[in-house]
């Protein structure tokens, strides 16, 4: 009687835990986190597919009472803004200051406060934002100014507007008249995805 | 690989049994797989979407170059409180202000029936609609054939016609930010080329008040003029 050979029926996985760890570490590596949000927005639905722009984005979120919170990409254009800003309105904020104000993604306090605020703790800076927000009023408009001075350095930043689904018209639309009057006529309203309807 | 083999094969007496140090990697695989496919999931489903909007400037436009609009082609939109929309078709004379029953009221409701919006804009606009779906089935026919550029080009050249559809959106103070992305959605759904988001005047806040007294306001109450 011949005898079969026994074969090992052992596969060896090693290789394919190396190629897996290294899929790993590529997705891992490009994933962008979104930058933390001082409110809770919730967006509308819309059948839109276009994706948020990746790069050189000013994102104007607003909230359901209205306050108005900016958020600038690129952190160069962030601090050019801020010493332009600061400038105008005679604040001074410090070198550790500064650290902190590129740390912390979202611009919501007013000008004569920022010092102030960004001496906070980095856990006590969202509730204090949540406060105030950037001025938006027609007699100190500082949300229009940011926007002015971050257009000022690049010109090709585009704008998306986030507002949550149940604020009221008007105080988007204060925030639209905003964008229109300083001529930035086109922007992108952020939405969730929802599933297109058949036979469109 | 992963095995550190010790030792020869047959176990003789007297010798220590060598052990096969064999580490199975299996599990670890498993995991990793399963932390691709998050991290796949997670970096492409987060994205939020944006909705490209245009509005028109505030400046002054001469009247001669404002845009013209086709009346019998025109609706127009008034979206008011708890989810409802109000609106009226082409231009409104004076007349109309004593007639509650010009405006009608309707939802946001996605049905293609003739009840919601989406029904009311669609029957207005079948002829661009069939269109754009006979674009599409082209282009899933052709495949790479035809390119990115061409496909906007002809939707555009379709959207833009003369004979389709203008929508004229008026959201009033009483609708929130959700009816006008609906609004705006359904403009897209419906391939609505011609929409404008435009402020609401006293004559509209007239006949919805007129419409929601059934006449009894436009009855009391002098119609603003000059609109």
């Amino acid at each position: 009687m011949a005898k079969i050979k026994k074969h090992s029926v052992f596969v060896d996985m090693t290789a394919m835990s190396d190629v897996t760890v290294l899929l790993l570490t590529f997705f891992m590596l490009t994933s962008t986190f979104l930058p933390q949000e001082p409110v809770r927005v919730t967006a509308p639905a819309s059948v839109m597919e276009i994706k948020v722009p990746e790069y050189n984005v000013m994102n104007i979120l607003v909230d359901l009472d209205g306050k108005v919170f900016l958020n600038i990409d690129r952190p160069e254009v962030r601090l050019e803004a801020l010493e332009k800003m600061s400038a105008e309105y005679g604040v001074i904020v410090n070198e550790r200051q500064k650290k902190v104000f590129l740390e912390q993604p979202f611009i919501g306090v007013p000008m004569n406060r920022l010092p102030a605020f960004l001496d906070l703790p980095f856990g006590e800076q969202d509730a204090a934002m949540r406060e105030y927000g950037i001025p938006a009023d027609s007699l100190d408009n500082q949300f229009t100014n940011w926007i002015q001075k971050a257009r000022e350095i690049d010109g090709e930043m585009k704008i998306t507007l986030k507002a949550d689904q149940s604020t009221p018209y008007p105080l988007v639309e204060k925030v639209m008249k905003d964008l229109v009057r300083i001529k930035a006529n086109r922007y992108s309203l952020v939405t969730v995805l929802r599933g297109a309807p058949e036979g469109f | 690989m992963a095995n550190i083999d010790t030792g020869g094969g047959e176990v003789q007496k007297g010798k220590p049994r060598k052990e096969n140090l064999r580490v199975d990697f299996t599990p670890m695989v498993d995991m990793n797989m399963l932390l691709i496919t998050f991290f796949m999931l997670v970096s492409t489903l987060s994205k939020p979407q944006v909705m490209d909007i245009a509005m028109p400037t505030d400046q002054k436009i001469e009247d001669d170059q404002a845009p013209k609009v086709k009346e019998s082609k025109a609706v127009t939109l008034l979206l008011g409180e708890d989810d409802k929309v109000y609106y009226y078709l082409g231009k409104l004379d004076e007349s109309a202000y004593s007639d509650y029953g010009v405006l009608k009221e309707t939802t946001y409701s996605s049905s293609t029936s003739n009840e919601g919006l989406r029904g009311i804009i669609l029957e207005r606009n079948a002829e661009a609609v069939n269109r754009m779906r006979d674009l599409k089935l082209e282009r899933a026919e052709k495949g790479n054939r035809m390119t990115e550029e061409e496909f906007n080009e002809r939707s555009k050249e379709i959207k833009g016609d003369v004979n389709a559809l203008t929508v004229i959106i008026k959201p009033m103070e009483t609708s929130n930010y959700k009816n006008l992305v609906d609004a705006l959605d359904e403009m897209q759904i419906c391939s609505v080329g011609k929409y404008a988001i435009v402020d609401v005047t006293e004559g509209d806040e007239f006949l919805v008040q007129n419409y929601k007294t059934k006449g009894a306001f436009g009855a009391s109450n002098l119609a603003p003029q000059g609109q």
